[in-house]
Parts: C-alpha cells; structure tokens; sequence
C-alpha cells in the first residue's frame, strides 16, 4: 500500500474537482491509527468515474446502427448516449453541498491506464482496500429504460468495456457483470459470455424495475448461476416514478424509502416463491440499502408466514432462515442507534453473512473504519465483514500476508 | 499547551476560514465578523475533513400564521461549515450539529493579539 506518488494535500475548501486523495486523506490517517493495511478489506460496491468513461464505452456497442447513432449525443462527443437517466439524482450533492455527490471531475495523469483504474487505485490506496468491486451510475437506472432492448446494447457494451479494457490493468479491480434482466434469454448470453473472464466476481440485477424475481422465465438463469458458484446480487437504486415514491417531495425521503423498497418487494418474493428451495446454493446478494430494514421484513415474513403457510408452500423453514443464508452489504450502516445495530446484525448472522461495502464516491459512502469502530463487534467478526466473507464467497484469492488470519 | 500562528487578523476575511496543520492535528480556524473560533477538521460522524467543506447559513423552513409551509430561507444569524464527506453540518459558533446536540465538533482556544490570530492546542 502505498500513498507516496507525489501527491501533497493543499487544504482549501474542497469541491468537485478535488484530487480524491486529498478528499479522503482522512481515510487514510484511519488506516494508519487502525493498522488496517494489516486488514484484508473487500469493498463489495464502488462506482467511479463512470460518466466520464460513457463515450469511450460506446465504442463497445455491437450493433453499428446503435454504435453510430451514439455520436447524436453530446454534440457528438456521445456523452449520456442513450441513457435514461433518473430524475432526483441531480440532488445527490444536497444542494451543493457535498462536492463530489455529483461525480469525481479530478484531474488524472496522462497515462495509458483508464481513467476508471487510476480513480479506483486512489480510493482503495486511501481506503488501505484490496479490492474494489465496482459498477457504474450509468446503468442503476436502465431495468426502467423506456427502450427495453437498449438495455441489452448498453449492457454488453459496458460489460464489455470493463472485461478488455477495466479488468485487465489492475488485478485488484473487480466487477459483477450487469444482468440485462428485464430480458432473460439476454441475460442467460451474458452470464455465458462473461463467466470465468478475469475479474469477472459475479453478476448483478439492479433492483429499480418491475419485474418480478420468481418469474418462471428466470429459472434457467437462476439454475446456470447456481450451477457457476456465481454470486447474484441485486443492487437497489433510486425510483422517484413509482406511485407511492412520486409523492415524497424531497431527496432525503426519497432516498431513505426508494432503495429499500427495491429490496423489500424482490426479497419478499424471492423468499416467498421458495427461490432458496429451488436453488439452495445460490449465493444471493442484497445490495445498498444499509441493514436497518432486515429485522422488520424478517419478523414480518415471518409472522404472516406462520398464518398463511399454505401461500408460501415451497417453504420449509421461517422466512427469516433463508434470509440468513442469504448475503447482505453494510452500505450505507445506519449507525446512530447503536442498540439497535447490534440487534440486527445479530439477526442477520453478520459473521458471515453481511460484507462491507463503500460505495465510493457517492455521497452517501462508508469507509472500513464504519466497521471497524463497532463496539460490540470482536476481531474476528470485523475481519470476517471487512473481507473474509467476500473472499469465500467471491472465491478471491487472500494475498498471503493475511493469510494466517483467515477465518476457518 | 502551545500556541500556534494563524494569520494576520487583515488576511483572514469574514466568512473565511484557515486550516492550520500541527502534526497530526489540523484544525480550521473561522472568522465571522470580529469572532474566531477553531475547530478539529475532523468530522465526529466519520472522520471527514470537516473544515474543508463549503460555509453556509443555516436553512429555515418558511411557515405562514396557519402553518403552511412557504419553502426555504437562510438564516443570517447561524453559520454553518458542512462537512463534505457527507454533508453533516455544524454552527461555526458552537461546533454543534443542528439537529443533536450531543454531536459536535472538538474545539480549542482562540486569541487575537498584536493583529494576529493564534490557536492554543
């Protein structure tokens, strides 16, 4: 791990255009006091500089009308091409007052890298992290693009981008591959094309849309990811169009309700329609929507489940056992009660079952030491949380520096 | 106990703040009219770079006699520095959080003497 690169903090106000180092050097004192470049610490969900990258991703479009038609956009630079990008997001920066809410603008050296692994580096550097798996704004908000096969295009291409052009440059660099979902027999390619492609760690549903998870014409994907070991993560985003959402009138509301509910109603019907009895070895993941809400879906399922068996008949066991099985991401760890915290992270078997995750450079991020500084949390539980647990379900290689520590 | 220089009073202009920087510790120092007051940059929610974020006044929502709400206004009167890690504010006067007392910013002595602005850490 290394910080010395020439940079030097400066001090002034910070803004948008900030060097990220100098943003987080206070991420990286708290490394330093923790001595957590002795930790192995996985972040399960980051998203850099993605804007920036859209034209250079468009030349991964397949189709050469689409591909072509890419340079309409942006006075033909082909920025945003496509993109149906969702309203509200503007105000992730509360109104100017979290620079970077709106996307990294930092300069970088003239290099042959991408911009996309010489962003990552600077965070994971000060972070003291040893990898980073990451996924792009761009393509949260495309299961509700209102030109359903221009999810496809934008997904291979994006998929595409990171494999030969992301993945390669930097073995500590991750990513789970997008699921065209609202498409299955898409989805099936992509899981067939991208499986086993070098940093390829999974594959990922973003949650915003209305499809339903246990639909039949999912079962076949469902059944090659179980049979892969691949992880399946579902990452919630934002939705302000929804009827309930559409009448919250600020981002805090929104933000607070909308990407839980992505993953109240998928879980629900996951755990609802038997999918863990169906397929009992896929690794599930539920993505960005803190933890505080599991303990409530967890008594509630399973207290009309004890009225209502016969609704949920492919059920052996509580809901709430299944979704103990299942994996869950701390970003962003609601931390303000700390009793409470301590109850749900005992009710989800966190040991095991929950991985950290920064979600750098969005506004709301966390950092390792978020998990760290849990009091009631022992060594080895952190250690499992900050990285064990993604190396075994991630199947990462543990550098061997960590090794002796690995949990059993 | 030391003392540490901060700036001339005539180089530091209302509403501007100065990060000094002692070994590990960096604390910004605020000017607002004729007052200075000092603070760790050091956010208690996470750590951030607390007084390197933007200066703003308090927001107030605007309620009429009956209570309807009639949007925003500033309030002149409470200078907040914002965090910019995550937008946690707090009173330049007080080093509090607006909405919990019992979040707040660590704070040190301030002393204007012979023109200059001193920290005492």
């Amino acid at each position: 791990m290394t910080t010395d690169d020439g940079f030097k903090r400066t001090y002034p106000q910070v803004d948008d255009w900030t060097d990220s180092r100098e943003l987080l050097a206070n991420a990286r004192k708290q490394a330093e006091e923790r001595q957590l470049d002795d930790v192995f610490i996985v972040d399960i969900d980051s998203h850099i500089s993605d804007g920036g990258n859209w034209p250079e991703i468009m030349d991964y479009v397949e189709d050469p009308v689409i591909r072509e038609a890419a340079s309409a956009f942006g006075d033909g630079s082909k920025r945003g091409a496509f993109l149906n990008g969702t309203d509200g997001l503007q105000w992730q920066n509360v109104w100017g007052r979290i620079p970077h809410g709106q996307g990294l603008k930092e300069a970088v050296e003239e290099s042959d890298l991408s911009r996309e692994t010489i962003l990552s580096r600077r965070c994971m550097d000060q972070m003291g992290l040893d990898y980073q798996v990451m996924f792009p704004n761009a393509m949260l908000f495309l299961g509700m693009h209102p030109v359903p096969e221009m999810e496809v295009h934008l997904a291979t291409a994006y998929n595409r981008w990171l494999v030969e052009r992301v993945l390669p440059e930097d073995t500590r660099i991750k990513a789970m591959m997008y699921l065209p979902f609202n498409n299955p027999m898409e989805a099936e390619k992509t899981v067939k094309r991208f499986l086993g492609k070098p940093g390829v760690a999974g594959f990922l549903v973003t949650s915003s849309r209305h499809k339903p998870v246990h639909a039949n014409e999912y079962m076949r994907l469902y059944g090659m990811l179980e049979e892969a070991g691949q992880v399946l993560g579902f990452h919630t985003h934002l939705n302000w169009q929804d009827e309930y959402t559409s009448q919250l009138n600020r981002f805090i509301s929104m933000h607070a309700i909308s990407f839980v509910l992505c993953n109240l109603v998928h879980l629900t019907n996951w755990v609802i329609n038997g999918l863990p009895e169906r397929f009992p070895k896929l690794k599930v993941m539920w993505i960005e929507s803190g933890v505080a809400w599991l303990p409530f879906i967890m008594q509630r399922l399973d207290h009309e489940y004890m009225m209502r068996t016969s609704e949920a008949p492919l059920l052996t066991k509580l809901p709430s056992e299944y979704m103990r099985e299942m994996f869950y991401t701390t970003q962003p760890l609601e931390r303000t009660n700390e009793t409470l915290l301590a109850a749900t992270m005992e009710a989800m078997s966190a040991e095991t079952q929950m991985l950290f995750a920064s979600d750098w450079p969005h506004w709301d991020f966390d950092l390792p030491a978020t998990i760290w500084d849990l009091p009631f949390l022992d060594e080895a539980a952190k250690r499992n949380i900050l990285g064990y647990n993604a190396a075994r379900i991630f199947d990462l290689e543990i550098p061997e520096k960590y090794r002796a520590l690995a949990a059993e | 106990m030391s003392e540490l220089l901060v700036a001339k009073v005539d180089d530091l202009a209302d509403r501007e703040r100065r990060i000094v920087v002692e070994g590990p510790l960096e604390i910004g120092v605020f000017r607002l009219g004729d007052e200075f007051f000092a603070w760790e940059s050091n956010c208690p929610h996470a750590g951030g770079p607390v007084c390197q974020g933007r200066i703003m006044n308090r927001v107030n929502e605007v309620l009429d006699d009956e209570k309807r709400a009639h949007g925003y206004e500033f309030v002149d009167a409470d200078v907040h520095i914002i965090c910019p890690w995550h937008g946690y504010e707090f009173n330049i006067r007080t080093g509090a959080h607006p909405g919990d007392r019992d979040t707040r910013l660590r704070g040190f002595p301030v002393t204007v003497r012979d023109g200059a602005v001193y920290v005492t850490i």
